[in-house]
């Protein structure tokens, strides 16, 4: 029974970790993107990404995983996603990239803001141009600011990823139920919560590495 | 000739005049020491000067040719803009040293990125880097700071900061050096370090602008004094001049309130 149980979880962790990968891979460039405008000085698309920001953060990421799923099956007659597993995660992935860039783009805004006006002014009266500013003095800087709090963000994601359920992705809290209902057993529910803290525990080793890669500097 | 001309300079943020009918020049090899309470437009200035604050009214003159002028105004692309910027260097009060870079790296950083503009970089790129790596090291030297090149910013004193500060500044051969209150942000007993390299930089005949509330080196090391209040320049001329025997009442009470300690 062991046996089973982990092949299970393994297959349903796979599928976590693809829906985490995936989100991050895309999340993490649009949220810098988003963050740079808001920081920016384009009033009228700070305001937009502004009431983006606040409709995606305040509304339940499952009730727009619930939207994005089936919602273009009921509009359009026919279901863009593909009914198979693919077509499961790969809906779980847009809508958490669209989430999850939203939390990061408010980080990123910090991270630039938090930046003193006088690095740029620096960069400025030594004749640098716009982008050589942001990529040579900037970013580092601000990188450094918000891994703690990206840190966190990363972490919860990794968990969120169980809402994937709710459209019937086979990911790892998915698995882990599956022999509650088929078997009426409990013990793979804590398996299930092992396999989740060795994935984090990872991951915060990761983060501490960057944490104290980034420690040469103040 | 003057190697800069400022003429009528005036600056409002929204209805707060700041800066008020500003005119004077500077020869080259001069040193011009700016003085004045807070608030008096004296920073405001030399932001002008260095293009991070855009005068509302006046023109400025580097070696004759319009820098800016306020009664003409023409989209600068960013390009020009940095060209513009270089004729100035700034040195300001809080250093602003990049904290990921060491000493050396900050004063060399703009100099190699400049570099890759030029045509021969790809083909002479290792000699092109040497040279400023060696110009910087120099650098580094001439303000005493020779062993402290691969120190990043915080393991440094702040007057080895801004001395780090002044070398970056020199390291693109500004005509015109400004200092913004270069030791206001140093405990006392580290400003002599940092007036000292800037003493050095006026025997060797650089043109300078220093903004400074140090009344005994501005007296020292300038060779023309201007005296700011509420965005007007109340008195300029021979820094001993106007230090020792000032003209104007008003220059008079500054003074005195700086002699009584």
């Amino acid at each position: 029974m062991f046996g089973a149980v982990t092949l299970e979880l393994m297959k349903g962790l796979w599928t976590t970790i693809q829906i985490f990968l995936l989100t991050l891979i895309f999340s993490l460039p649009l949220g810098l993107i988003l963050g740079v405008g808001s920081a920016g000085r384009w009033k009228i698309l700070k305001r937009v990404i502004q009431v983006f920001v606040w409709i995606i953060r305040g509304t339940p990421l499952m009730l727009q995983l619930i939207i994005i799923f089936y919602g273009p099956g009921l509009w359009l007659g026919h279901n863009i996603w593909s009914g198979n597993e693919a077509g499961r995660i790969t809906a779980t992935v847009v809508a958490f990239v669209i989430n999850y860039a939203c939390y990061f783009s408010v980080i990123f805004r910090g991270g630039i803001e938090g930046v003193p006006v006088g690095q740029r002014e620096a960069g400025q009266v030594l004749g640098m141009t716009k982008s050589q500013i942001f990529f040579q003095i900037t970013l580092l800087q601000m990188v450094k600011r918000v891994v703690p709090p990206m840190s966190n963000e990363i972490i919860t994601l990794v968990k969120d990823t169980s809402l994937a359920r709710i459209i019937a992705a086979y990911e790892l809290t998915f698995a882990g139920f599956s022999f509650m209902k088929s078997a009426g057993i409990t013990w793979p529910l804590f398996y299930t919560g092992v396999f989740y803290l060795a994935f984090i525990g990872i991951l915060t080793l990761l983060f501490n590495y960057i944490e104290k890669k980034l420690d040469y500097f103040r | 000739m003057a190697i800069l001309e400022v003429k009528n300079i005036g600056k409002h943020f929204g209805s707060t005049e700041v800066l008020k009918d500003v005119s004077f020049s500077l020869e080259e090899g001069n040193a011009l020491a700016i003085i004045g309470s807070s608030g008096s437009g004296k920073t405001t200035l030399l932001r002008c000067l260095n293009f991070l604050e855009k005068p509302s009214q006046g023109e400025i003159l580097v070696k004759g040719n319009a820098v800016f002028d306020a009664s003409r105004p023409v989209k600068m692309s960013e390009q020009e803009l940095r060209r513009k910027r270089l004729h100035f260097g700034l040195v300001f009060q809080a250093f602003h040293l990049f904290p990921q870079y060491t000493a050396l790296e900050n004063v060399t950083l703009a100099e190699k990125l400049l570099a890759q503009e030029r045509e021969d970089f790809k083909s002479n790129k290792k000699q092109i880097l040497e040279e400023i790596t060696e110009h910087g090291n120099a650098l580094l030297a001439q303000m005493g700071l020779a062993d402290r090149a691969a120190h990043y910013p915080h393991q440094l004193s702040g007057g080895q900061q801004q001395r780090v500060a002044i070398a970056r500044a020199l390291a693109l051969k500004p005509d015109i050096l400004c200092f913004d209150e270069p030791t206001s942000a140093l405990d006392p007993e580290l400003t002599g370090e940092v007036l000292k390299v800037i003493r050095g930089l006026a025997e060797q005949k650089t043109t300078m602008i220093i903004v400074t509330h140090e009344m005994a080196f501005a007296r020292d090391v300038a060779d023309q004094i201007i005296f700011m209040d509420e965005g007007y320049i109340v008195e300029q001329g021979d820094a001993k001049q106007v230090i020792d025997n000032p003209k104007e009442e008003r220059t008079r009470r500054f003074l005195s309130r700086y002699s009584q300690g």
